[in-house]
C-alpha cells in the first residue's frame, strides 16, 4: 500500500508548551487510522497539522517534516494553503453547520472554491449526501434550515459538506462524541464505507470505537507517540505497558 | 474527479486584501474623525480656559468673563443627584441580585430598569417637570433637576452593582455562611467590600453621565442667564452642557461668544475624559490588588 | 434590638429594588396622564367658541380650513360650502375699530347685541370670541369645531401648535423628520461600524485593539451637547457649502451628526455578536479552503446577523431619542420632509424647543406631553425588538 501521509520527528509548540515530542508515523492510503489517548495527549493537536488548522493559533511552533503525498506541507507558501485544504477535509467534534440551508452547507466547499456550475453543483451535493447517508433524508427538504436537522444528522452534514469537495483525505476530531449511540452507530458504518475512497484519520476516546473502524492505530500520552501499530495488534497484544494500561482502563 | 478553476486561490486572495483594506480604512478613519472632533474643539477652547475663565461671572451678554455659575451649578446637580442615586440604586442592586429569587419579580424588575435605561433623556426632562416642578412644586430648582438626573443615572449605577456582585464568587458568600454569619452580615461585611471598587467605577461613570446631560435639565433646573451663584436647592441655577447649548444657539451675540462655548465644550470633554480615566484606573488598580493576593 | 435593625435594612433595601422598577411605570403615568388628555379635547381654546350668521350653511370647521379662513387664504365662503358671501373675521381687536365705547356698554353689556347686529347685517361674518361674552342670538350660531383624534394627531401634515383660534396639531411631519433624520443616520453608521466590528473581531493584531477599544468607550461618553456643538461649527458650514444652501441647517447635518454619535453603540454591539460565532464553525469554513474573508462574508456574518440587526435597532431607538444634536444641527423647521438639504424638526427636538414656551397645563403643553408618549412607545418597541432579536440569537 502506498504511503498517504508521512510525519518525520514533528514537534509542536504553543508557546512555552511542548504539546508534540518528536512524532513519526506513516499512514497508509485508503486506510482508517484512529488516534487514542488521554485528553489534552496531543492527538488532536497531531490531527490539526494535517490541513495546517493550527496555522490560526497566536505563538505555535512547527518542527519537522509532515509530507502528503510526498509533498512537505509547510514548505508550501500560504497561498497554497488554500489547495492543500480542498484536499484534507475535516469533520469536528460538535456538529457545526453553517447558518444555511442544508443545500447551500454542502454546496459551500464548491461555491468558496470557484466553482459555478449549477449542474455541477446540484450533482456534487446529491453525491455527497448520498455518500454520507443522508440524501434518503434530506432530498425533500434541501432549503430547509440545517439547524433543523437531529445532532446526528447534523454530523452527517458535516460529513457530506467536507466530502463534496472531494478530498482524497478526511481528518475526524472525535466525531461522534457528541451523539447518542444510534447516531454513533450510524457515523461509524459510513466511515467503514468511506475507505474504499479516503485515507481517514479519526481522533477518539472511545476504545470499542477505534478498535471497530480502524485499520491502524496510535498510542499518544503527554505528546508522545507511544505506539503505532495494526489495530489488531493493538488492542491484543501492545507492546508497550502504558498503551495496556490505557487499553485496559487502568488510567485516563 | 471535479477540478477547480486554477486561479481561484489567487482570486480569493487578492478580494481577501481588497476587503481587509477597506474595513481597515475605515476602521482608520473612524479613529480619525474622533481623533478630529476632540482635537478641533480641544485646540479651540483650551487657550480660553484661564484662572479668570473658571472663577468669573458671565458678562457682557455672556460674551465675557466666565462661566462660574455653570460650573457651580453643575456641581450640584451632580453632586445631589448622585446622593439620591448612589444608595438607592446600589441598594436596588442588591436587591436584584442578592434578594430577588430568580422568577417573575426578579424578571420584572430587571425588565423596568432595563426599560428605564432605554428611556430618551428628553422624556426625563418631560416627567421631571409633571412631577417635581409641577406636581410637588420644587419648581424650576437644583432639587428638582437634581431628581432628575438621579432617575436618569439608577439605571446605570442598578446595572454596575448587580455585575459587580454577581462576579463576586459565591464560595466568599458559603464561606461567610459556614462561619454562621447572616445573609445581611454577609453582604455588608464579604460581598460589598469585594465588589465596591467595581460599584465605584459604576458611581464615577454616572458622574461622566449626569454632568453632561442637557435635556433633562432644560425644563427642570436650567437657567439661561444667572449671574450668581445658588443659595439654596430651591433655586434655579446654570449648568455647564445647558450654557454651551445657549450661548452656542441663542446668545445675544454667537459669533463673540464662540471662545467661551469651546471652552465651556473643553471643560465637559475634560470632565468626561477624567471620569473615564478614573474609573480606569480604579478597575486596573483593583484588579492587581487582587492579582497580589 | 440587633434584629430589628437588621429587619428594617432588608426592608431597605427591598423597598429600593421596587421603588426602581415601579418609577418605569410612575413615568408611563404621568407622561401619559398629560398625554392622553389631549385627545379629544377641542383645538380651539376653553371658553371660545367660532359664531356665524344662522343662514352660513356651514357645518363645522376644522382648524385646518380656520387657519386658513383666518389666514385668508379662503376668502368667501363657497370655497367651503353653499354660501356665496366673501368671509369677514370678527375678533376682540375689532371691536374698538366698529363700534363706539357706548355702543359696547360699560362693562361690554351690549357686546351681545353689537355683535349679533352686526352678524346679522354682514352674513359673511365669522367671528372668535369667548362664549361668556357672546350668549346665543336668534342670528348667529356657533360652529361647531371637531375634537382632536389620535388619527388626527397622527396623519396630520401641519404643526401649528400656538396658531389662534385653533392650534393645528399634526405630528406626521415631526414623525417623518424624526424618522427620516434617524433612519439615514442609521444607514450611515451601520456598514461603517459594521467594518470597524468585523476589523476589530478578526483583523485587528491585539495592540491595535487596545487602542481603538477605548477611544470608541470614551467617545460614547461624550455629552450630546458637545457633539451638537462640533455638529453646529463644522458639519453645518461644511454642508451649507457643499450644497450651496442658504442655510446649513438641515436633515442631511442631523443625520451625520447622529451616525458619528451612533457608531460606538454600533461598534461595540455587532463586534459582540460577531464574537458569538463559534470557532469550531470558523475552522470548519476555513478547513473546506475557504479563505478567511469568505468566512467572515459568508458564515460568520450571517452567524451574527440578529445580533448586528440588534445593533441596527438600537441605533435608531438612540438616534430617535436623540435630542440636543438633533436640536442645534437639523434648523427645526416644522415642515414635510421633502429633501435632505432642507431644515427638519424631530420630535424630541420639538419638545425641548417648546416646552419651555407653553404654558402649564395647556393644550399645547399636553401635545408635547403625547408627543413624549410617542416617543416613549417607539424607545419601548426598540427596546423590545432588541430583547427578542438577542433572545432569538442566544437560543440558535
Amino acid at each position: 500500500m502506498r504511503t498517504k501521509i508521512e510525519t518525520n520527528n514533528v514537534h509542536l509548540h504553543y508557546g512555552d508548551f511542548h504539546a508534540l515530542k518528536g512524532i513519526n508515523m506513516q499512514i497508509p492510503e485508503r486506510t482508517v487510522t484512529a488516534l487514542i489517548g488521554p485528553s489534552g495527549c496531543g492527538k488532536s493537536s497531531y490531527l490539526r497539522l494535517f490541513n495546517r488548522m493550527n496555522d490560526l493559533i497566536d505563538g505555535v511552533r512547527i518542527d519537522g517534516k509532515i509530507l502528503i503525498d510526498n509533498t512537505d506541507i509547510y514548505a508550501i507558501p500560504q497561498s497554497e494553503v488554500d489547495r492543500l485544504r480542498r484536499k484534507v477535509g475535516m469533520v469536528f467534534q460538535k456538529p457545526n453547520p453553517f447558518p444555511k440551508t442544508i443545500f447551500e452547507n454542502v454546496a459551500y466547499g464548491l461555491r468558496v472554491n470557484g466553482l459555478k456550475d449549477k449542474k455541477l453543483i446540484e450533482g456534487q451535493v446529491e453525491k455527497a449526501l448520498r455518500q454520507a447517508a443522508l440524501w434518503e433524508e434530506v432530498k425533500d427538504k434541501l432549503k430547509k434550515s440545517a439547524f433543523e436537522l437531529s445532532g446526528g444528522q447534523q454530523q452527517r452534514l458535516c460529513i457530506a459538506r467536507a466530502m463534496a469537495i472531494e478530498p482524497s483525505i478526511l481528518l475526524m476530531d472525535e466525531p461522534a462524541s457528541a451523539l447518542d449511540p444510534i447516531s454513533t452507530g450510524k457515523i461509524e458504518e459510513l466511515i467503514y464505507e468511506l475507505k474504499s475512497n479516503f485515507t481517514i484519520i479519526i481522533v477518539t476516546h472511545n476504545m470499542q470505537q477505534a478498535s471497530r473502524v480502524s485499520d491502524y492505530t496510535g498510542f499518544f500520552l503527554l505528546g508522545e507517540l507511544i505506539e503505532f501499530d495494526e489495530t489488531k495488534k493493538i488492542f491484543r497484544n501492545p507492546e508497550k505497558q502504558q498503551t495496556e494500561n490505557y487499553i485496559t482502563g487502568r488510567f485516563g | 474527479m471535479i477540478s477547480f478553476p486554477t486561479q481561484v486561490d489567487r482570486k480569493k486572495r487578492f478580494h481577501q486584501a481588497i476587503a481587509f483594506w477597506i474595513a481597515r480604512i475605515i476602521s482608520y478613519s473612524i479613529l480619525l474623525i474622533l481623533f478630529f472632533i476632540l482635537f478641533f474643539i480641544l485646540k479651540r477652547g483650551i487657550g480660553v480656559i484661564n484662572w479668570e475663565f473658571l472663577t468669573a461671572m458671565p458678562s457682557d451678554g455672556m460674551t465675557k468673563g466666565g462661566i462660574l455659575p455653570a460650573i457651580v451649578g453643575t456641581l450640584y446637580l451632580v453632586l445631589m443627584s448622585m446622593v439620591i442615586a448612589f444608595p438607592v440604586g446600589v441598594l436596588s442592586g442588591i436587591y436584584v441580585n442578592e434578594y430577588a429569587k430568580e422568577g417573575a419579580i426578579k424578571q420584572f424588575v430587571k425588565m423596568m430598569t432595563n426599560n428605564l435605561a432605554g428611556v430618551p433623556s428628553i422624556v426625563f426632562g418631560l416627567f421631571g417637570m409633571a412631577l417635581f416642578v409641577n406636581r410637588l412644586g420644587f419648581g424650576a430648582s437644583i432639587l428638582a433637576g437634581s431628581l432628575t438626573l438621579a432617575l436618569l443615572a439608577l439605571p446605570l449605577i442598578i446595572r454596575t452593582t448587580e455585575e459587580s456582585l454577581k462576579a463576586v464568587d459565591d464560595t466568599f458568600r458559603h464561606a461567610s455562611y459556614a462561619l454562621g454569619a447572616g445573609k445581611l452580615r454577609t453582604i455588608r461585611k464579604v460581598v460589598l467590600p469585594i465588589a465596591f471598587p467595581n460599584i465605584i467605577t459604576g458611581l464615577i461613570l454616572g458622574i461622566g453621565r449626569v454632568s453632561g446631560e442637557t435635556a433633562p435639565i432644560l425644563f427642570t433646573v436650567a437657567a439661561y442667564f444667572l449671574p450668581k451663584l445658588p443659595h439654596s436647592v430651591f433655586d434655579q441655577a446654570m449648568a455647564l452642557p445647558y450654557h454651551l447649548y445657549v450661548i452656542s444657539t441663542s446668545g445675544t451675540n454667537i459669533q463673540a461668544s464662540r471662545p467661551i462655548a469651546y471652552g465651556t465644550a473643553v471643560i465637559l470633554i475634560l470632565i468626561v475624559l477624567g471620569m473615564n480615566l478614573l474609573a480606569n484606573f480604579v478597575r486596573s488598580h483593583y484588579s492587581r490588588k487582587v492579582k497580589m493576593k | 434590638m440587633g434584629r430589628l435593625v437588621e429587619r428594617s435594612a432588608e426592608g431597605l433595601i427591598k423597598a429600593c429594588g421596587f421603588a426602581s422598577a415601579l418609577i418605569v411605570l410612575l413615568i408611563v403615568f404621568f407622561l401619559f396622564k398629560e398625554g392622553i388628555s389631549f385627545l379629544n379635547s377641542s383645538p380651539v381654546e376653553d371658553h371660545y367658541a367660532l359664531f356665524v350668521h344662522s343662514g352660513n350653511p356651514v357645518t363645522q370647521l376644522d382648524e385646518g380650513q380656520i387657519k386658513d379662513l383666518f389666514d385668508k387664504k379662503i376668502t368667501n365662503w363657497n370655497q367651503l360650502t353653499n354660501y356665496e358671501y366673501p368671509v369677514v373675521l370678527l375678533t376682540a381687536g375689532d371691536l374698538e375699530r366698529l363700534f363706539t365705547p357706548e355702543q359696547l356698554g360699560k362693562n361690554l353689556e351690549y357686546l351681545n347685541a353689537c355683535v349679533a347686529h352686526y352678524i346679522d347685517t354682514v352674513p359673511g361674518t365669522l367671528a372668535y370670541f369667548s362664549e361668556r361674552q357672546l350668549g346665543l342670538s336668534p342670528a348667529i350660531r356657533i360652529v361647531p369645531v371637531p375634537n382632536i383624534s389620535l388619527w388626527k394627531f397622527l396623519s396630520g401634515r401641519q404643526w401649528f401648535p400656538t396658531a389662534q383660534p385653533a392650534a393645528i396639531m399634526g405630528t406626521l411631519p415631526l414623525i417623518l423628520g424624526t424618522l427620516l433624520v434617524s433612519l439615514l443616520a442609521i444607514l450611515i453608521a451601520l456598514p461603517l461600524g459594521l467594518a470597524a466590528a468585523i476589523y476589530l473581531a478578526e483583523i485587528a493584531d491585539p495592540r491595535m485593539r487596545n487602542i481603538l477599544k477605548p477611544v470608541i468607550e470614551l467617545l460614547s461618553g461624550i455629552p450630546s451637547v458637545v457633539y451638537g456643538f462640533f455638529g453646529l461649527v463644522v458639519i453645518v458650514p461644511f454642508i451649507q457649502n457643499l450644497f450651496g444652501l442658504p442655510v446649513g441647517e438641515t436633515a442631511l447635518a442631523g443625520s451625520f451628526l447622529l451616525a458619528i454619535m451612533a457608531l460606538p453603540t454600533i461598534i461595540t454591539v455587532s463586534e459582540d455578536a460577531i464574537r458569538t460565532c463559534p470557532i469550531a464553525v470558523k475552522e470548519a469554513s476555513l478547513a473546506l479552503g475557504a479563505s478567511h474573508w469568505q468566512t467572515i462574508f459568508r458564515v460568520i456574518l450571517p452567524y451574527a446577523s440578529s445580533g448586528i440587526t440588534a445593533a441596527a435597532i438600537l441605533g435608531i431607538g438612540r438616534a430617535v431619542g436623540e435630542t440636543m444634536a438633533v436640536l442645534m444641527v437639523t434648523g427645526n423647521a416644522a415642515l414635510m420632509p421633502t429633501s435632505l438639504t432642507q431644515p427638519v424638526r424631530t420630535i424630541p427636538a420639538t419638545i425641548a424647543a417648546e416646552l419651555g414656551e407653553a404654558s402649564f397645563g395647556g393644550l399645547h403643553f399636553k401635545a408635547l406631553f403625547a408627543l413624549g408618549c410617542l416617543l416613549f412607545l417607539i424607545t419601548l418597541v426598540t427596546n423590545l425588538l432588541v430583547e427578542r432579536t438577542t433572545s432569538k440569537s442566544r437560543k440558535s
